[in-house]
């Protein structure tokens, strides 16, 4: 079976979630095998071999992690040379696409990005599905050339336990001088909120312009129901809110089981963000509002009055 | 500095977005513009060369007739020429040809040193092109920027992702693509409509750029679309009305679906 290459997404060897999902659709197309580049294999190894990893390469030259996406695709191109993979898998963060999309022209190979599905094409290759024009429309994709490079969107696969190996090969990859003409000179870490992370949360609670700059009812309620909390542009446009949190076209794209709108009207570009949600809630105000045309529940109302409401009943269902 | 802008003509996001017969995006049926993200593109490279030390900004599109609609809003904004690559072949181009012809296009302006590009296009929005771009030019690539500055033949970025945010450097030429949080682009002034008129827009085929016509287009796409479906409509939700207990309702219905 030939092996599909799964490019481990991980925060010093913490593995996220997505890594899992990718590895549960590798094992549909062949054998799974991971590439992790970067410190932290230890922590990262048991986590991989419990979803399915058969093997992982495993490159740590400080080189590659200091340089970002080129020494990383000249590492997954090298690779798709030495043993030809069925496909390439990549998460469709802003890294993972620009890794695919060198990677592609290195290679010759066929690109899909945000895929929301991934399986076998009929006569081989790889067949994947895309939700399109702001979730409007469902596109299903072939990849025939080369080997197909699919970045997948985080919570669409539903992971399974598939305990293998994950046997570890360490890869010394000469790096190109191209490769490292852009360099990292400064990283500021964020603080951690303790929330979950936005991409992979089950569960998302929003705020707009609605709240009127006070996202403490929305906190609240997200963490009753351990959710991440997501803000529209226009909270984040008036500094309520940190723009890493903006759900939307030119924020984060999310895609979990429960998304809450509150305070928000539903633009076309936050919907780009959320659309493929697998329940919406919204509480707003107007009754008018577009979200509602998307809700599988909604409040006509006020959410300083909703949302505390919903709190305190949810806190004493949890008792 | 010699900055290529790349811009996209893409289909009204406010309008009804479709496909046509073969899969291809409906771009006759809605009305088109310059993708509202490239406008920060146009932007970047005007300031950097109004606060430096001058030199030519070409707003550079590949795309149908109507394209040249995405050219003339870069020139009235204050771009100094236009290219606009246009060729029947390359109708139904997925991303890597794009790239392709994009490259040699800005190949055959001349020596550039900046390449700037939007975060993504409003309608394929796949944010990869930038990154091919750096790629077949062999250029380093910063991208996603929400600052940029350029001293001493350095492109310096900022970029936040969702852990950190990184300061990025690269000597010139770069591929630089930048974020909706860089700038707040002009608005075309009356002046700038009226001087728009007079500058130079080259038109450009495939045999001006040397790029084989059977390496581009739908044909030749690495991609096959199979099949495009429209989603069907949500099924109607339930809304109701606060009147006092809408909290618990909320907490009744997150509790009957398993979220509580
Ligand atoms: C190029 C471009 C990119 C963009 N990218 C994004 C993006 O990534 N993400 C994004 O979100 N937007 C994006 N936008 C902006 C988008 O078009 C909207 O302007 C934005 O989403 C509006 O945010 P909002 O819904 O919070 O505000 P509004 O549209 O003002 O809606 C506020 C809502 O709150 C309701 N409300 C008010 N008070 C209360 C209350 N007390 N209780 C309950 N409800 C209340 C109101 O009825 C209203 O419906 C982009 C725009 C452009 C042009
Ligand atoms: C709904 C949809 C889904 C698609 N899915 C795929 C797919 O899975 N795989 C695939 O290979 N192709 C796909 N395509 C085709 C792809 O979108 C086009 O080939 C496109 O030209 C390049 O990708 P993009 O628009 O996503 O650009 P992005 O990579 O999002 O664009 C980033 C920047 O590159 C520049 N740019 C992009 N295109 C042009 C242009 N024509 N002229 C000038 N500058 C430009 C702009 O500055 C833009 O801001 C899809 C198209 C659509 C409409």
């Amino acid at each position: 079976m030939a092996e599909v290459l799964v490019l481990v997404d991980h925060v010093d060897g913490t593995v996220r979630k997505t890594t899992a999902e990718l590895l549960t659709a590798a094992a549909r197309l062949g054998e799974p095998s991971a590439v992790f580049v970067g410190a932290g294999f230890e922590t990262a190894q048991a986590a991989l071999a419990q979803h399915g990893a058969v093997k992982v390469y495993r490159v740590d030259d400080p080189a590659v992690v200091d340089h970002l996406v080129a020494p990383t695709a000249e590492v997954l191109a090298h690779l798709v040379g030495q043993v030809s993979p069925a496909a390439v898998l990549l998460p469709s963060s802003p890294e993972g696409k620009e890794i695919a999309a060198r990677l592609a022209i290195k290679t010759e190979s066929g690109l899909v990005t945000d895929a929301v599905d991934v399986q076998p094409g009929e006569g081989g290759g790889v067949r994947t599905v895309q939700s399109v024009f702001a979730g409007s429309y469902t596109v299903t994709t072939s990849v025939t050339k080369g080997s197909p490079i699919v970045t997948v969107k985080p919570n669409s696969i539903p992971v399974v336990e598939a305990p293998a190996a994950a046997a570890q090969e360490t890869l010394t990859v000469p790096l190109s001088e191209q490769a490292t003409a852009a360099k990292i000179v400064e990283r500021k870490e964020k603080a951690a909120s303790g929330r979950p992370q936005l991409t992979e949360a089950a569960i998302v609670v929003s705020g707009g312009r609605g709240t009127g700059g006070d996202f403490g009812p929305v906190e609240a309620f997200a963490d009753a129901l351990g959710a991440a909390v997501g803000a529209s542009r226009a909270a984040v446009d008036a500094g309520w809110y940190p723009h890493a949190n903006q759900v939307g076209q030119t924020g984060v794209q999310v895609s979990p089981q429960l998304y809450i709108a509150a305070g928000i009207s539903g633009a076309i570009q936050h919907r780009a963000g959320m659309q493929t949600s697998k329940t919406i809630v919204a509480i707003n105000k107007d009754p008018e509002a577009p979200i509602f045309e998307l809700v599988d529940y909604g409040i006509v109302g006020d959410l300083f009055q909703v949302l505390p409401q919903a709190t305190q009943e949810i806190q004493a269902r949890k008792g | 500095m010699n900055i290529v802008v790349c811009v996209k003509y893409v289909p009204d996001a406010q309008s009804d977005r479709s496909f046509e017969s073969d899969f291809t995006t409906d771009r006759e049926a809605v009305d088109g513009l310059l993708s509202e993200l490239d406008e920060y593109a146009v932007e970047a490279a005007l300031a950097l060369n109004e606060a430096g030390e001058g030199g030519e900004v070409t707003v550079l599109t590949m795309g149908p007739e109507d394209a040249a609609d995405a050219i003339k809003k870069g020139l009235q904004m204050g771009a100094d020429k236009g290219v606009h690559v246009l060729d029947e072949a390359i109708a139904g181009s997925d991303a890597v040809a794009t790239s392709l012809v994009l490259a040699e296009a800005i190949r055959k302006v001349g020596p550039v040193d900046l390449v700037i590009t939007g975060l993504a296009s409003t309608d394929g929005a796949m944010s990869v092109v930038p990154a091919m771009l750096a790629e077949r030019l062999g250029l380093p690539q910063v991208t996603f920027a929400s600052e940029l500055t350029v001293e001493g033949g350095v492109a310096r970025i900022r970029r936040d992702g969702d852990t950190a945010s990184e300061t990025i450097e690269a000597s010139l030429p770069a591929v630089v693509s930048v974020t909706d949080q860089i700038n707040e682009p002009r608005y075309p002034s009356f002046k700038g409509i009226m001087a728009a008129k007079k500058k130079p827009v080259q038109t450009w085929g495939l045999g001006d750029l040397g790029v084989d016509a059977s390496l581009v287009g739908l044909a030749a796409a690495w991609t096959t679309v199979e099949g495009v479906q429209a989603r069907p409509p949500r099924a109607a939700g339930e809304v109701v009305t606060d009147e006092g207990q809408g909290g618990q309702a909320l907490a009744q219905f997150l509790a009957s679906r398993k979220f509580v």
